[in-house]
């Protein structure tokens, strides 16, 4: 799977793909803010592979965000473009309802494990297929 | 594919030394309930409680709910590929435990799963306050993963809701209700005349802790199929969702899918029910444009005049709805979407976090983000140690009295986007 990238600030993500895939980890970067490198790159012709909202941890309970592009840039992914800018849209509602808890680290735990978990799943689902 | 099912209507539920329903007393045997639990040694310890309506006890946190079934003819037996071997089921007669229900609570993750009030004003949100419960309260072994433990749980309640199910084999049903569909080509001559219409269910299949089973294969890894509705019915679908409470699809809602009996009310009167089209909600945006696309191909093969869709969760999972709406409509259906709604505490920001111009008919099912308050109980089934780090909760939530002040997400089933509650929102 050299041909994907991985945006996460979870360290979990880091450890468990750092030596075999492409991640950027991003160890200071919120959720929102994840999302807005996520966006970033998807501009400079990266396609969105994962759903940004995975999960339905919602984005002001988990601190954490992993999310699967295309390595190399390519035409503009405008089908990712509209999924990543409500996406922020949508994150940005729940966070300024109410801010992410400071979480214990067992809880923060938790949280990085249900996310590493779910694009572990997604990046097995990806594996020998077609992903454009 | 034609189901007899017979409802035996529970009033109470008690301890006895035999499981066995008697003019509507469910008695339990409940060391026969924790030696079979123990069975797994993934689970260390599991106590029976019961929990009945009325009453000044709150549970917490609940992982499942199971209404007791057992099959008494026809092919398969309950939860098939999960508990029972591959068979399929949704013919012949099941017997239902209707008004008791097995509730499993335990310890799964940090931020944990959701309350039942049996009592008070927030009893109102949520079914399983009506029903006579038989709480499992489970506790995994020492250093168990979470994955593990997660499984121990799901399969302890099924196989528990299964055993409680046999009391009512030989008990006659105080109402026998029939459903039936038939094959295609024959659905669709004994209606001519009325619009034929199907329902879309779209199963929670994001990993762990967000799974739905179908004959026992983890959703996320099936393509769309056909389901004939009355395999539900028989446990073809088990849920393994353990986050967000409020839109929780528990095992209970799948034998109990408020689409499928509110269709077979009006089958033969006002439309044509076909069947079910089940499908995924995957987090591989590839994964959902297969799953829509194959989706889509149904809704035109069946020649569906009208469908139904529901969801389960929120975010990801309505990119899928929105994709199986828009290519729903494009294979010439009508479409009626059935969700939940996270506008924030006013109501004003948008309710999903996606939309397309085909999604121009939905039915609510209420605001998740309401702020309710829960006064102390008498007694605590479980326990309150993660209410301030479930969804719904926050710091300050959990007082010293036990009082909780939390969004209205963190009960059980009180948003569910099929409709099984009682919230909804009316445009004028």
């Amino acid at each position: 799977m050299k041909n994907i990238v991985l945006v996460t600030n979870n360290e979990a993500v880091q450890g468990k793909y750092g030596d075999r895939l492409h991640v950027e980890y991003l160890p200071n970067a919120s959720y929102v803010e994840t999302l807005e490198v996520v966006r970033d790159r998807i501009h400079a012709g990266h396609k969105l592979l994962t759903h940004p909202l995975s999960g339905s941890v919602k984005p002001n309970e988990t601190p954490y965000k992993t999310v699967v592009l295309t390595a190399a840039p390519q035409a503009l992914d405008f089908d990712g473009v509209k999924i990543i800018e409500e996406s922020i849209a949508s994150a940005q509602k729940f966070i300024s309802g109410r801010r992410t808890p400071i979480w214990t680290e067992k809880v923060k735990a938790d949280f990085r494990l249900v996310d590493c978990t779910i694009i572990t799943t997604a990046i097995q689902s990806m594996d020998g297929k077609y992903i454009g | 594919m034609r189901l007899e099912l017979g409802k035996i209507n529970i009033t109470d539920v008690q301890p006895g030394e035999v499981t066995k329903v008697e003019n509507g007393t469910l008695y339990v045997n409940q060391q026969e309930i924790i030696e079979l639990a123990l069975k797994d040694d993934r689970i260390k310890d599991v106590r029976v409680e019961f929990a009945r309506p009325g009453e000044s006890v709150r549970i917490a946190p609940v992982k499942d709910v199971i209404e007791p079934r057992v099959k008494v003819s026809g092919s398969g037996a309950m939860f098939p590929g999960m508990i029972n071997k591959v068979k399929t089921v949704g013919s012949g007669r099941t017997h239902a435990l209707v008004g008791a229900n097995v509730i499993t609570c335990g310890k799964i993750v940090g931020f944990q799963e959701g309350i039942i009030d049996m009592s008070g004003p927030t009893a109102k949100y949520t079914p399983f306050s009506e029903t006579n419960n038989i709480c499992i309260v489970i506790e995994p072994a020492d250093n168990l993963e979470t994955h593990d433990y997660e499984q121990a749980a799901r399969l302890a309640g099924l196989k528990i809701g299964a055993l409680v199910g046999e009391a009512g084999k030989n008990v006659e049903p105080d109402e026998v209700v029939v459903y039936e569909t038939k094959p295609i080509a024959e659905q669709t001559a004994q209606y001519p005349n009325l619009p034929k219409v199907g329902y879309i269910h779209m199963l929670q299949s994001q990993g762990l802790l967000h799974d739905t089973f179908y004959y026992g294969v983890d959703a996320k890894q099936m393509v769309p199929t056909f389901m004939y509705p009355t395999e539900i019915m028989d446990g073809a679908i088990t849920s393994g969702n353990c986050v967000a409470p409020c839109d929780k699809v528990t095992t209970f809602h799948h034998l109990n899918n408020p689409v499928i009996e509110d269709l077979y009310k009006r089958h033969g009167k006002d439309l044509n029910f076909i069947g079910v089209i089940l499908t995924n909600e995957n987090v591989f945006l590839a994964d959902k444009e297969r799953s829509s696309d194959m989706v889509g191909k149904f809704v035109e093969f069946l020649g569906l005049d009208g469908v139904i869709i529901t969801e389960e969760g929120y975010g990801n999972p309505d990119t899928d709805l929105m994709m199986n709406c828009k290519k729903a409509t494009d294979a010439g259906a009508k479409v009626v979407l059935i969700t939940d709604e996270f506008p924030g505490r006013d109501g004003k920001s948008q309710s999903l976090a996606d939309a397309v111009p085909e999604a121009d008919t939905l039915v609510s099912c209420g605001n998740g983000n309401v702020i309710v308050e829960f006064p102390p109980m008498d007694k605590i089934i479980g326990t309150l140690d993660y209410v301030e780090t479930m969804i719904g909760g926050y710091e300050g939530s959990l007082r010293e009295d036990g009082s909780i002040e939390a969004e209205i997400q963190i009960i059980i089933a009180s948003t569910i986007a099929n409709g099984y509650n009682t919230l909804s929102a009316r445009m004028y």
